[in-house]
């Protein structure tokens, strides 16, 4: 895995601070990295890829300077390649099979993965074409990782495809959710346009349930693929949790793609309440938009985040203040309703609970107030429970039930990738595992419509 | 700290690695750096009629990312007038008396030529003369170099000519381009020569550029044939010594070149019966400094092996080297791979089911490791799996003790002969 390297924070230039922190390789480090490949047979590194890039094909690809076909290696696998490239934990995935950890260093896969695609994108290559029209239809609810991967393979397989989108662009939390820093915006835009250039109409700024109903999707389309992801950060259920200044980690990162960067936690003390992979990216964010001090604080330890190594590193380099066996009791507001401070008690760690994390308690009598111009809510995400029930589906706790191998869920007509199939406890919710089960999902539909073959496949 | 210090037929030098005749040893400024940075000798860059030279003239040929694997020439002999050349040859040795100047030579084939190049140049004080029967481009066009090198009547013509006026030793330098290097050798030999030279450099065209389709190197859009040199080519100049060195009939020392890229080489190619090397493509890759390491390391490896001077090398694996016929058809090995050592790249196991005898299996062991097991009883001890292997020590080729007393082709075929002398004959 490429260690991500900050280069500082620059407090007079704050838009700079979001460009991607990670530059890749030039062509001379990428062909001498792809030559080091051993090319092995049988390759671990695919099997421990979930969507089974053949990744010594694509690096083999790029030893050659056939960096079309390598691309398009990459991104037949996973039609959101050029993302993962940059997103993936490669370290506990390909990267970390790679033989060569037994030898010398591992691959960079995920660096020469994004050189590949890098130079798709940078040439405006179209790397896919849809299969002959079957006369079938298939609606795709929410264009995020899942929704795009289910819709490009449907598209390939002769399907008509329309992706409903209740945001202004496709591509979720690609698009919305993972910093800029990390995944510019284009990266996202890319994947999303290689997907609309398959003849998939995709619907933006359209939310099923509102603007158009359950029924009509159903009466319209042949099979509905559900892939609506997770909502917003859940309340703490503490005082003071609608001051201003109270933010939520989700819609607080996506502020920071969506529009200029803003000034206004320029010099303050942000406090980020959680230790997962959000709440990295929202402390992150606020140490780049120029905030003077970015706590983190987490009710158990270092040993129960479920960030990354490597975001806990990278956000080490933001100056970001970890605090462990922390709990937010009550956030605290002056006259006018603004957040000045977090109040807190000191835990302590007792027997594991249902996830395997050691459940914390509170320590008596140590209560302390932390200095706070913005608390910033990253304790997870909560669900669309709403629309899944108002769609008729059988779920647990807004987590939609589907059959292990087909991922059909209780009505056969519907099916259901990625984070919203997400359950605790079962594997990570990475972008590489929504591309893989979208990917599943068609071929499920495709199976279960078993349309005459065409000649496109 | 072992003596490093060379014989060749006379000629002394402090050290065994000298600089072929090549763009290195185009000037006296050049020979007195590499003299300074620790070369034993220089071959001076081919004397003759001044030429004219096209630009580009070098192109190189990669391999997996590394530069320079291999290395092709279009350039000529000198460019610049003899009596320049003459000049700084006689600077150079006064500055450098015990370091070997070895003048290249080239001119048209007659008696009356050769007298006079020889003369002249061994007035300024060189140590010995290498004739350029060798160069495969563009002199070769005018009747020299490898036009004349691969004629054997005219390599002992020659070779007799400059000997009949020659003072100091006489080199003659070989053109690989030709079916047996064997036969020019021998006409060298016949023609008094005191040592032979090899290789030259091979006929090559280094690429073609897939987007202009022009050739690599081109001249304005047009190509023409250069020599090929540099690592790539040593295994084919190690035959040629080693055939020259186990030829009864060619028995004067060999100035061993072709691919000598450090003491490594160095060493294989006296092994195998060159009395010290000549290196270019190196020197051009990176510098004269390359040399400190070929002394050093050689002079590590004879305190290690216990040798105390790097004569002592020369030759001593001509012995091993024969025909096919005489190697043992009974002797067997086969692979053994040490799983503790594998990394599980699988590369053995496809190499030997694709293209090999498809002897290793993916097994899984009692702990359910994926492991990887050669079946020994079909194993035909071809190397491939070993060569494949990216770690070292993963796989050893062991001897496999099959009982069979030893028998070469030639003896199973004698054997035969004999036995069927007796009876009927099974040709007809």
């Amino acid at each position: 895995m490429t260690q991500l390297k900050s280069k500082g924070i620059s407090l007079e230039n704050l838009k700079s601070n979001f460009e991607e922190v990670h530059e890749g390789l030039n062509n001379q480090e990428a062909m001498e990295e792809a030559n080091r490949c051993l090319y092995c047979y049988d390759a671990p590194c695919i099997k421990a890829c979930p969507t089974s890039i053949d990744i010594p094909k694509f690096i083999k690809k790029i030893a050659s300077g056939n960096l079309k076909g390598s691309a398009t290696t990459i991104m037949s696998s996973n039609p959101v390649g050029a993302t993962c490239a940059r997103v993936c934990p490669t370290e506990e995935l390909c990267e970390g099979a790679c033989v060569l950890n037994h030898s010398t260093e591992p691959i960079l896969i995920g660096d020469l993965q994004r050189f590949a695609t890098d130079w798709a994108i940078k040439n405006e290559q179209l790397l896919f074409k849809p299969g002959e029209k079957n006369g079938m239809k298939v609606a795709v609810v929410g264009g995020g990782p899942a929704g795009l991967s289910a819709a490009r393979e449907l598209a390939r397989f002769g399907y008509e495809v329309t992706i409903f989108e209740a945001e202004a662009e496709a591509g979720g939390l690609d698009t919305y959710g993972i910093v800029s820093f990390r995944l510019p915006q284009d990266i996202s835009r890319w994947e999303v346009d290689q997907v609309r250039q398959m003849d998939v109409e995709i619907r933006t700024n359209t939310r099923v349930g509102t603007d158009v109903t359950f029924q009509e999707l159903s009466e319209q389309y042949d099979s509905i693929v559900l892939t609506i992801g997770m909502g917003n950060v859940p309340m703490l259920g503490i005082e003071g949790e609608d001051l201003n200044g109270v933010h939520d980690a989700i819609e607080f990162v996506k502020s920071t793609k969506s529009g200029p960067v803003t000034e206004e936690l320029l010099g303050k003390n942000v406090v980020v309440i959680g230790a997962g992979n959000t709440a990295i990216d929202a402390a992150t964010c606020a140490a780049r938009k120029g905030a003077a001090d970015v706590k983190i604080v987490y009710r158990r330890t270092v040993k129960e985040m479920t960030a990354y190594d490597f975001e806990y590193d990278f956000a080490k380099q933001d100056n970001v203040e970890f605090n462990w066996l922390t709990q937010p009791i009550e956030i605290i507001g002056d006259e006018t309703n603004q957040v000045t401070h977090l109040k807190c008690v000191k835990m302590a760690l007792g027997e594991p609970d249902a996830d395997g994390r050691r459940r914390a308690a509170p320590v008596e009598g140590s209560e302390f107030v932390m200095e706070a111009d913005a608390v910033i809510k990253a304790i997870g995400q909560t669900r669309y429970s709403d629309l899944i029930e108002g769609f008729g589906l059988d779920h647990e706790g807004g987590v939609v039930k589907v059959d292990p191998e087909s991922l059909q869920t209780s009505n056969s007509k519907v099916f259901a990738a990625g984070d919203v199939i997400f359950a605790k406890g079962q594997g990570e919710a990475m972008v590489v595992t929504a591309a893989q089960q979208g990917k599943e999902v068609a071929m499920a539909i495709h199976k279960q419509l078993a349309p005459a073959p065409t000649a496109a496949m | 700290m072992a003596d490093l210090s060379l014989n060749l037929a006379g000629i002394k030098s402090p050290n065994p690695f000298w600089l072929a005749s090549a763009p290195p040893t185009n000037s006296g400024y050049q020979v007195q750096r590499a003299f300074e940075a620790g070369w034993g000798g220089a071959v001076w860059k081919t004397l003759g009629e001044p030429i004219l030279n096209v630009t580009s003239r070098f192109a190189a040929v990669g391999f997996n990312g590394q530069k320079v694997a291999g290395f092709n020439n279009i350039e000529l002999i000198t460019d610049r007038p003899l009596e320049v050349n003459l000049r700084e040859i006689y600077e150079t040795k006064k500055r450098f008396p015990n370091h070997a100047i070895i003048a290249s030579l080239m001119v048209e084939p007659t008696q009356e030529k050769w007298h006079e190049i020889v003369k002249r140049v061994e007035e300024v004080g060189v140590d010995g003369l290498e004739l350029n029967f060798g160069c495969p481009h563009g002199m070769a066009e005018r009747g020299m170099g490898a036009a004349s090198g691969q004629v054997p009547e005219l390599v002992e013509k020659q070779t007799m000519w400059a000997k009949e006026v020659a003072e100091t030793p006489v080199i003659v330098k070989l053109t690989p381009n030709i079916t047996d290097i064997t036969f020019t050798a021998q006409a060298a030999v016949n023609g008094g020569a005191d040592a032979v030279s090899m290789i030259n450099t091979i006929n090559s065209l280094a690429g073609v550029d897939i987007d202009t389709w022009d050739t690599i190197p081109n001249v304005a859009g047009k190509g023409a044939h250069g020599g090929y040199c540099g690592p790539a080519v040593k295994p084919i100049a190690l035959n040629m010594v080693a055939e020259c060195a186990r030829h009864p009939k060619i028995n004067v020392p060999i100035s061993g070149m072709g691919g000598v890229s450090s003491w490594r080489e160095a060493v294989e190619f006296m092994l195998m019966g060159a009395t010290g090397v000549q290196v270019c493509t190196a020197a051009m890759h990176h510098g004269f400094s390359i040399v400190e390491d070929m002394k050093d390391g050689l002079n590590n490896y004879l305190d290690e092996k216990g040798i105390d001077s790097v004569m002592d090398l020369v030759g001593k694996s001509v012995e091993k080297y024969s025909d096919w016929g005489n190697l043992d058809l009974n002797h067997q090995i086969v692979a053994k791979i040490n799983n503790d050592v594998c990394i599980n790249c699988n590369k053995c196991h496809i190499a030997c089911e694709d293209t090999s005898h498809q002897c290793i299996d993916m097994l899984k062991d009692d702990n359910g490791n994926d492991i990887l097991k050669v079946r020994e009883e079909d194993c035909v001890g071809c190397n491939l799996c070993s060569i494949v292997c990216p770690v070292d020590g993963a796989i050893d080729m062991v001897d496999y003790a099959n009982g069979k007393p030893p028998m070469t082709w030639n003896e199973r075929q004698a054997a035969i002969g004999a036995a069927s002398s007796c009876e009927v004959d099974l040709i007809k």
